[in-house]
């Protein structure tokens, strides 16, 4: 019997069939994903980098939840035009706690990924709030809506969680404290503020929507906004150690 | 192998499957289609050693010509700006005065400039730079913070209450907020404020809020209201404001002040499009 002859048996039994492309599926799939788990190098050592605060957490579910990765990417490719327009390429470590990644796959609007100071807290609430305000030509639809929802912070000690569960190194401190955290840094007067800074390195602490003692769905994202990108800082980041 | 039919119309052997007395027919792959199967396979195995690909222990193949995207990037970006700085030479280090009496290097500020305009300043400052409310229009020649180049300068690298150590901060006191200025007095200096500029309206409280102006408000907005670009305390004699026109909008900052908020652009643009944007600023019409 020729080789071609025993591939009948795969042509006339379907489950036998269905097992060989299983298994060339997994060859492909453990050669390509599985090096990814154990290579040191698949992610960056960087300094900087922290799980996001609880507010910011929120803003992160609010921007999933309002489909702003249909419009927006948050990942500058290394290639030149997107470092000359948007700044340093975006490293793997820099979404190391993100679950999931917000990369997207469609850019109708500018990249998100180092937004944060890159405008003030001011013009991002102008512009969520209607974009044509700021920005005359805009095609993004505005969400007016979100300065008037108040933040419900009621599961958020889950997610934040279950974002531990799932790897992210959340301290048993930083768990437990999840709403004084939120309440500390929409407040820079708030009496917790400075154990909300030692928790949280280089967050900070304001009234991110300009609506004093109301935190609403605003503050989440505008907080979220502002944290994107600037973590890692790139004057001490060595390109030479982390080219692959 | 076993006996195989032949089929007489297309003189094709069959694959002896038979559906309805209908058999199919073992037509072979056209050759050029099985050739080019082959050459892909052979493509792939001089991949293999061109490319990086195969994942190893602690790190993976990285191919003869060592292909990089990240380091490609980098080398691509640099010569970018090695080629557009040919005919600019020695910009980088060249003082700003410099940079605006020499032809081709303001040709290349100007055009560098009005690029990262686009991108980083427009969502602001308008596209033609014209400002907005709590935005300032950059083609005037009324500053907050002072329209010489060094001015611009300074203001663009670290920002207005950026946050940025070195930024430029200033808070006008809330009046109206912390008590510290009754409603009847606000609404006298208000008229006063307005008379500076339109000296035709005489509001009720001018005269007496021309004295509350000299106690209160003097020490940053100047003795004569014309303002004071060391604190960023705006001119109130022109007709120019950064939060509208007309008493109630002058009660309003008086009695909670708005600040406007400025990022600071060093670190996040490179030092050459931070001077080009201070070269481009200045030339918009009102540099000083
Ligand atoms: C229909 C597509 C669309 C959606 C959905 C959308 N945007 Fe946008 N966004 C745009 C476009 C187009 C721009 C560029 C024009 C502008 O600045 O308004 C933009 C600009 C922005 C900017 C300014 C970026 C920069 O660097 O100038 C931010 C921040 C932003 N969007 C945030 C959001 C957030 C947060 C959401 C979800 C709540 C969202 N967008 C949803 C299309 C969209
Ligand atoms: C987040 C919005 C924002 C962005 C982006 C922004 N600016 Fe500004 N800019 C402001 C505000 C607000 C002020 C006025 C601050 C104040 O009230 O003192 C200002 C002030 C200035 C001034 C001082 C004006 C004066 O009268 O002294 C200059 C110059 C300037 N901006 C240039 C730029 C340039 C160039 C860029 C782009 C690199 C830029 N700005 C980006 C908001 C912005
Ligand atoms: C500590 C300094 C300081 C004092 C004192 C002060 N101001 Fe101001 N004022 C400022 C600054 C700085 C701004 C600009 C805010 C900004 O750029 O966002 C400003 C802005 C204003 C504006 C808005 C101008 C415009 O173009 O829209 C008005 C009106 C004004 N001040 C009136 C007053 C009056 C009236 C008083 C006294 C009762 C006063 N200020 C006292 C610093 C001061």
């Amino acid at each position: 019997m020729s080789l071609m002859e025993k591939h009948a048996i795969f042509e006339k039994n379907s489950i036998v069939l269905l097992l060989g492309i299983v298994i060339m599926i997994a060859i492909g799939g453990l050669v390509e994903v599985v090096p990814l788990f154990y290579l040191k190098s698949t992610i960056e050592k960087v300094e900087g980098m922290r799980p996001y605060t609880p507010l910011e957490l929120a803003g992160r579910n609010i921007y999933i939840r309002e489909g702003c990765y249909n419009c927006h990417s948050q990942m500058i490719r290394p290639m030149r035009d997107e470092i000359e327009r948007y700044g340093h390429f975006s490293l793997a470590a820099e979404s190391m706690y993100d679950h999931p990644f917000q990369w997207g796959s469609k850019r109708n609007g500018p990249d998100l990924a180092r937004v944060g100071n890159k405008y003030s807290d001011k013009w991002h609430v102008e512009h969520m709030i209607n974009p044509r305000a700021v920005v005359p030509d805009s095609i993004m639809p505005g969400y007016p809506f979100l300065a008037k929802t108040e933040l419900d912070t009621r599961h958020l000690a889950d997610v934040v969680k279950t974002n531990a569960l799932v790897g992210v190194p959340y301290t048993e401190d930083q768990i437990a404290n999840v709403a004084v955290d939120v309440a500390a840094q929409k407040n820079p007067d708030d009496k917790n503020v400075d154990a909300f800074l030692k928790r949280y390195p280089k967050s900070v602490a304001r009234d991110f929507s300009g609506q004093p003692g109301k935190l609403t769905e605003l503050d989440a994202v505008v907080a979220y906004l502002q944290v994107l990108g600037t973590l890692v800082d790139f004057s001490l980041y060595d390109d030479k150690a982390n080219l692959r | 192998m076993a006996q195989q039919e032949l089929d007489h119309l297309s003189g094709q052997t069959t694959t002896g499957h038979e559906w309805d007395g209908l058999k199919e027919l073992n037509t072979p792959l056209p050759k050029w289609w099985l050739y080019v199967f082959y050459a892909c396979i052979v493509w792939s195995i001089g991949y293999y050693f061109v490319y990086p690909s195969w994942p190893l222990i602690s790190g993976y193949t990285s191919g003869i010509v060592g292909a990089q995207m990240r380091s490609g990037a980098l080398a691509d970006y640099d010569n970018g700006v090695k080629a557009r700085l040919a005919n600019a030479a020695g910009l980088a280090e060249a003082p700003l005065e410099k940079i605006k009496s020499t032809p081709a290097y303001l040709e290349f500020a100007m055009a560098n400039g009005k690029a990262a305009f686009g991108d980083n300043c427009a969502p602001c400052h308008g596209s033609g730079a014209t400002g907005g409310p709590g935005f300032p229009n950059l083609q005037d020649d009324d500053w907050l913070w002072g329209g010489k180049l060094a001015d611009i300068y300074q203001t663009l690298r670290f920002g207005i209450r950026s946050g940025h150590k070195d930024a430029r901060d200033s808070q006008m006191p809330a009046f109206g907020k912390d008590a510290v200025l009754k409603k009847e007095e606000i609404a006298q200096v208000a008229d006063f404020v307005v008379s500076l500029s339109d000296p035709a309206a005489k509001g009720a409280g001018v005269d007496a809020g021309k004295k509350l102006f000299a106690d209160n408000c003097a020490a940053c907005h100047g003795d004569d209201g014309k303002g004071n670009q060391e604190f960023g305390a705006p001119n109130l004699t022109d007709k120019i404001w950064l939060y509208g026109a007309g008493k109630d909008k002058i009660i309003a900052q008086v009695t909670e002040p708005k600040h406007g908020v400025m990022p600071a652009w060093e670190g996040r643009l490179d030092p050459i499009t931070i001077k080009s944007l201070a070269v481009y600023v200045h030339s918009l019409g009102g540099g000083k």
